[in-house]
């Protein structure tokens, strides 16, 4: 898994509520391979019409924002479906970061396994950040995960996220490999665990 | 010395936790995880690292989100769909996983066949590729959706690292009213915590009301809780759980099933014991509910009307309420009675139990549906038993097409989908943008209410249409 550590890049505002993963990847996708270009159809039905042409209000569409690798959104983006394949679509277009009030559980689980930063900021920050960015939209924000800020010209915030996910961007933690060196906890946990719940093995019909 | 008192949430995290790492993360020993087509990625990613699965009599094939609802005698008609449905059967077959499959009598909806199968049970983890996995918490299960990189990790270790959530608890005290159904209560309490409002919570479901319901309504009541924005709700188990349990065929047995209830019974909160949130509902106060909107906490009593934006304040929402009034193509201050359907759906993981049958068949019965409409059952066992009841010539009876169980028209990935710009009234748990097909409008309510709505062509107050009627 990529790590992230600190990135400065340019941010698009897509300053809408609730913009949940049926709307980040819309269901009939679902049946890609990652490998397929999830990123081109990020976002699809709301910016794309139904021919597939780009909205042109849609601030993704916009020139100054097309190479943007900072997301700025709304109150609980990404909640909804477990859809992992909704931050494969995040990520593959090439975002990096998504800063928003909050963040749906399932949807900010599954960017720390794939090394996108799921950054919360209290909402009146967001709308400052946001209309900073909307005011010069060629202005670079630099986000630093180890002291937890966005820099956004003389204004710095300092924005929320859980040591455990700060810690596994950070380092780029494989969970697998962490949890192989835990084999024999595990294996004692479910010696007792037989003596202590017997009904909860599945026995064969 | 005395133990600090404890809730149920606290009981089932520390009866799974097998190590904790210093930044507080546990390790947890997962019981049952439920597979389904959509879980590709995370074998995907198994194979990828030459890895097998490592528990495989712990693991559930059930092929339910892209089933066909009709024609299932018949080879699978569309090619990619076809190629998820036998995915899913190779990867099983592959590591030794048991399979619900296509054309197994036992399949249906993961979540609706778990209970079923007795493969839920109180005091256990389980997990899934789909946020509604949270419905198995109404046996007091610990019970979440995962992405396709838990999915992998599971399917390679039997366990999941996680950070405890908070702890939420939620009070329905008194009765609800005739015509009130757990989708109400569900749909009320999100109106009143808001899409988001449980975000970092386990939810544990409590009060009179919420003791009253039969499993199928706290099934309803617990799958909605990722609606909230709650990874899991759970319900204490009791009586009424021990007796839908019992002989159900993967459900210990005998002498085991007396040991399991003794243990059962010490999975409450503790008197005393602490949570971070509390959130309590009158349950007299609680009407019909419908949603007007593009998120489920856009919920209203059904003689409401929807919102004017133009009377908002504050900036934002009116920006959000115009939004969703222009996608859902209602006027603003509309009366909901006043806004006519285009079709219904009873069917999902949230609604499709043999109660919620029986409860839309109880409007349905005699009359016609103005528009068309699906029902599907949420399993193939649930559809039997609903024909040896009649139920399935009701419906018919009424106009509807009967057809098999799956996730249909719910998510749409099967080929069931609301037409762009059609009005569904929907027993289902989301009513997004696009959720039901690129342009959908849906309304979300309980069975009996979809029912109503299919009778009078709009949105509708059953209660009338149950006077001197048995339900």
């Amino acid at each position: 898994m990529d790590k992230f550590t600190r990135l400065t890049a340019k941010a698009c505002p897509l300053m809408r509520q609730n913009i949940d993963t049926d709307q980040i990847l819309p269901a009939r996708f679902l049946k890609w391979p990652r490998d397929k270009g999830l990123g081109t159809v990020l976002f699809n039905d709301i910016r794309k019409d139904a021919d597939g042409n780009d909205l042109s209000d849609f601030p993704l569409n916009k020139s100054a924002w097309r190479d943007a690798k900072v997301l700025i959104a709304g109150r609980n983006f990404g909640g909804g479906s477990s859809r992992e394949a909704a931050v494969y679509a995040v990520y593959d277009y090439g975002f990096r970061c998504v800063i928003a009030p909050s963040f749906g559980d399932i949807f900010a689980q599954n960017s720390v396994k794939n090394g996108l930063l799921t950054a919360a900021l209290p909402e009146a920050e967001v709308n400052e950040l946001a209309a900073a960015i909307e005011a010069d939209p060629a202005r670079e924000v630099t986000v630093d995960l180890a002291q937890q800020t966005i820099a956004c010209g003389n204004r710095t915030y300092n924005f929320a996220i859980d040591p455990v996910s700060k810690n596994q961007l950070l380092n780029g933690w494989d969970d697998v490999d962490l949890t192989d060196s835990y084999g024999a906890q595990i294996g004692a946990f479910r010696a007792a665990d037989r003596q202590s719940r017997p009904w909860a093995a599945v026995k064969a019909r | 010395m005395r133990q600090t008192p404890q809730t149920l949430f606290d009981k089932l995290w520390s009866s799974h936790r097998i190590a904790e790492r210093e930044d507080g993360a546990a390790l947890l020993f997962v019981d049952r995880h439920f597979v389904h087509e959509g879980s590709f990625h995370g074998f995907s990613q198994v194979t990828a690292r030459g890895r097998k699965v490592a528990v495989p009599d712990l693991t559930f094939g059930i092929a339910d989100h892209y089933v066909p609802t009709h024609d299932r005698d018949k080879p699978i008609a569309n090619a990619e769909i076809a190629e998820m449905v036998s995915k899913l059967e190779r990867n099983s077959a592959d590591n030794g996983i048991t399979l619900f499959g296509l054309r197994d009598p036992r399949q249906g909806i993961v979540h609706v066949v778990g209970p079923e199968q007795g493969l839920t049970l109180p005091g256990l983890l389980i997990v899934c590729g789909d946020s509604h996995t949270s419905t198995h918490g109404a046996f007091g299960t610990y019970a979440f959706g995962i992405g396709a990189s838990e999915v992998a990790h599971v399917l390679m270790t039997q366990t999941l690292w996680q950070k405890k959530p908070k702890r939420m608890r939620i009070s329905v005290e008194g009765q609800t009213t005739a015509g009130i159904a757990a989708k109400d209560i569900a749909l009320a309490i999100i109106a009143r915590i808001h899409a988001d409002g449980a975000q970092g919570h386990a939810i544990e479901y409590a009060g009179s009301a919420i003791r009253a319901l039969s499993m199928e309504g706290r099934l309803t009541l617990c799958n909605m809780s990722i609606e909230g924005g709650g990874r899991c709700g759970m319900v204490a188990p009791d009586e009424t759980t021990f007796a839908y349990i019992k002989g159900r065929p993967y459900a210990p047995k005998g002498a085991e099933f007396d040991r399991a209830v003794e243990d059962w019974r010490q999975l409450t909160t503790d008197a005393g014991a602490e949570f971070d949130r509390e959130v309590t509902l009158d349950a007299a106060a609680i009407a019909p509910i419908v949603t007007w909107g593009t998120t489920p906490d856009d919920a209203l009593p059904i003689d409401a009307s929807v919102p004017d934006p133009s009377r908002e304040t504050d900036e934002t929402r009116a920006a959000y309420i115009r939004g969703a009034l222009d996608y859902m193509g209602i006027k603003p201050g509309a009366k909901l009675t006043d806004i006519a359907i285009d079709r219904i759906f009873i069917g999902s993981c949230t609604n499709a139990r043999i109660e919620d049958l029986r409860a839309a068949a109880a409007v349905l019965s005699g009359r016609t549906s103005k528009v068309p409409g699906l029902v599907s059952p949420g399993s193939s066992l649930v559809k039997s038993q609903a024909e040896q009841e009649g139920l399935d010539r009701i419906f018919k009876d009424a106009g509807l097409e009967w057809v098999e169980s799956g996730c249909s028209m719910c998510v749409g990935i099967n080929g069931d989908l609301v037409p762009e710009g059609e009005r569904c009234a929907s027993t289902t748990n989301r009513n997004f943008r696009g959720r039901q097909g690129r342009g959908a409008r849906t309304h979300l309510m309980s069975p009996a209410m979809v029912a109503a709505a299919a009778v009078t062509g709009h949105l509708a107050d059953v209660r009338p249409l149950l006077a001197g009627r048995k339900v």
